[in-house]
């Protein structure tokens, strides 16, 4: 019982990594109606830009400040200058200008940073807590997600703005009557988007350590995350990874073979989760006219 | 007169978009039999002689691209032509990849039978993940076939299987010998296997296309409600062209396993599948041809890349390779294919070629089924 009690801590711990990610995915989904598959390589470049910073002798905070405003800069000029060309373009070319990125980011990474993996400062007290399972920086973490979501949610919920995004997203042309701007909109998200990433990326970057290939399985189990918990739910996205954390956790201790299939399993449930809810537990139906 | 139209747009030259573009074709396919027939003719001799000309590593490139353009086939099937997403048909790849090699290694079957046996396994394998992916679309499709790529290389490595498959190591495997009275050398008796294979797929995958299954799935792709209100069975159609396309990407699998006479779980990674997906887009969305410009862009690009970025410096070859194919995207939105199409028409039909005034642009494009009168 107590294993059960620890392994299900431990992996909520885990879980608030692919929350934060999750988080991220669902803010650009809202903001584009489409998947970047280059968030997490894009996340990953920030990241590297507040390790820079902290080298330079800046502190963690205002390293952490200076980070989330290139990176709205950074998300709204990648919009403006790479996605908006091709913005006509049928799904598929989209995706492959996203892989584009993905390659263009990671080898920028490399070349400037090299490969080695570099170690990440946390801002939270290093106390471990739970017998050893908890740290003080996953707390930090956590609440940092708890808060991001808090602020997403109102956001989208109460603003103008984000009400104007939301429309921007779901229905251009409607949006475009209305008044709503929406080029301004989408580049905004974009900007948001980029913006939530890094934070993620620096709140995870110090458990999984500072490479160029470090979003690699994280951002996957984001993009799980949020398809668990619904695309168009910010709560349900958190709530997805940290399913998914404690689902991988249990696996891993309890089936025969969990360890090495662990990741099998976890998409498993996925898989199963979307034949029963095809738009995540959290998520809306769409209905649409004929 | 029909009849003969239809004869005329064999594979390589007009194998093209029929639903997408069904003015464009008639265009082509009335001013263009001659060179169709000249293409085609130029092409198969060019196949047949190009392994005695080049050294013994283009030849095994140029297999690799023969092999390549199968699976990319395959994807462009499920994709281009149907409408599905799939970042998962680096499994299927490994599906077929696996069979071959353990049927070889395991059973002694000949090489040659397992190339039947992989697309039979693959499409089971296809026809299976087909049923939870009828309830997905777009983005969940996606990412629940991503799910089977990420999870194909950890099943290979796992334990339980290692005596069949040889875990994380692999598997080797005995590369196919020429026959004495070939007077061919192993490469060349390997890439005339593969285009061989690759010609046969093709040609079956136009026959599918161009009649009644392809319309079917091309209306679904297109409208799946006007389709099923046709009387088309969606579910059933969606289901076997995964299948299909999987049989497709496997048999693609055995080849490469031959080929490179070795299995090994990472090679049949996530970046497998990306590299087909960016095949299908770079040689064009549901263009037949395109699928072997997309083996030669997935084969060649990387490299060319690199010579790139050696100018500046040695890291920067994935960047150049990214910029390289945002460049492809913009300047060829329908693919290296649609801008082939685009220039050919040019070509051949300098000012004239005011669309839909032909009448015999209608006879050519009115075919029965549900997706021409759809379109309208």
């Amino acid at each position: 019982m107590e294993l059960l009690l620890q392994q299900i801590i431990a992996g909520l711990a885990t879980g608030g990594i692919y929350a934060c990610f999750a988080l991220a995915v669902v803010m650009i989904y809202q903001a584009i109606d489409h998947f970047n598959f280059a968030q997490g390589e894009m996340a990953m470049f920030s990241t590297y830009v507040a390790w820079q910073l902290m080298a330079w002798g800046l502190s963690f905070w205002l390293a952490f400040g200076l980070t989330f405003v290139f990176s709205l800069v950074m998300g709204a000029f990648l919009y403006l200058v790479v996605l908006k060309p091709v913005q006509n373009a049928s799904a598929l070319s989209q995706i492959v200008a996203f892989i584009a990125l993905m390659c263009i980011f990671n080898s920028l990474a490399g070349t400037i940073w090299d490969y080695s993996v570099k170690p990440f400062p946390s801002p939270f007290p290093e106390t471990a807590l739970f017998g050893a399972l908890v740290t003080g920086h996953d707390l930090g973490m956590i609440a940092v997600t708890l808060i991001m979501l808090a602020g997403v949610f109102y956001f989208f919920k109460f603003s103008t703005l984000g009400l104007a995004m939301r429309a921007a997203a779901q229905n251009p042309e409607s949006a475009q009557l209305c008044g709503v701007r929406v080029q301004m909109m989408t580049a905004l998200g974009w900007a948001l988007a980029a913006a939530i990433g890094s934070v993620a990326g620096m709140m995870v970057a110090y458990k999984v350590f500072l490479e160029p290939n470090m979003m690699y399985s994280i951002i996957l189990y984001g993009f799980a995350a949020a398809i668990v918990g619904g695309l168009d739910s910010p709560a349900g996205a958190v709530a997805g990874g940290f399913l998914l954390g404690v689902v991988e956790n249990l696996t891993g201790v309890y089936v025969p073979g969990g360890s090495e299939l662990k990741l099998t399993f976890a998409l498993l449930l996925i898989v199963v989760v979307l034949m029963f809810k095809p738009t995540g537990l959290f998520g809306h139906r769409v209905v649409k006219r004929v | 007169m029909t009849r003969q139209a239809r004869t005329d747009k064999s594979f390589p030259a007009a194998g093209g978009q029929p639903a997408a573009a069904p003015e464009e074709l008639a265009i082509l396919g009335i001013g263009l039999p001659a060179w169709n027939r000249l293409l085609l003719v130029a092409g198969l001799v060019a196949l047949v002689v190009l392994p005695f000309l080049v050294e013994g590593f283009t030849t095994f490139q140029m297999t690799q691209v023969a092999i390549y353009a199968i699976a990319i086939l395959g994807l462009n099937l499920l994709t281009g032509y149907n409408g599905q997403f799939s970042l998962g048909h680096s499994a299927f790849f490994a599906v077929g990849a696996y069979t071959a090699a353990i049927a070889m290694n395991h059973f002694g079957l000949p090489y040659l039978l397992t190339l039947p046996l992989a697309a039979v396994i693959s499409f089971l394998v296809g026809f299976a993940f087909g049923f939870p992916a009828l309830r997905l679309e777009g983005l969940y499709l996606a990412l629940a076939t991503f799910m089977l790529a990420i999870a194909a290389p950890q099943l290979l490595k796992f334990s339980l299987f290692e005596p069949l498959t040889g875990g994380a190591q692999g598997l080797v495997l005995m590369r196919p010998e020429a026959p004495a009275f070939t007077g061919l050398d192993d490469d060349q008796w390997l890439y005339f296997i593969s285009v061989i294979v690759m010609l046969a797929l093709f040609w079956l995958s136009g026959n599918l296309i161009r009649y009644r299954i392809g319309r079917a799935i091309m209306a679904i792709r297109d409208n799946p409600l006007v389709a099923s209100a046709l009387g088309i069975n969606t579910p059933l159609y969606k289901t076997v062209m995964f299948g299909i396309s999987a049989a497709y990407t496997g048999v693609a699998g055995a080849l490469s396993a031959m080929v490179v006479g070795f299995v090994a779980p990472d090679s049949f990674n996530f970046l497998l599948s990306v590299a087909l997906l960016v095949g299908v887009v770079v040689g064009g969305i549901a263009s037949m041809r395109g699928a072997i410009f997309g083996g030669f862009f997935i084969l060649y690009i990387p490299t060319v890349a690199e010579s790139f970025a050696d100018v500046f410096s040695k890291g920067l070859s994935w960047a150049a390779y990214g910029v390289l194919l945002l460049a492809v995207i913009y300047v060829m939105p329908s693919g290296i294919s649609g801008l082939i199409d685009a220039v050919i028409r040019r070509i051949a039909q300098p000012k004239q070629a005011p669309r839909r005034t032909d009448p015999a642009a209608d006879v050519a494009t009115a075919g029965p089924g549900p997706s021409n009168r759809e379109k309208k």
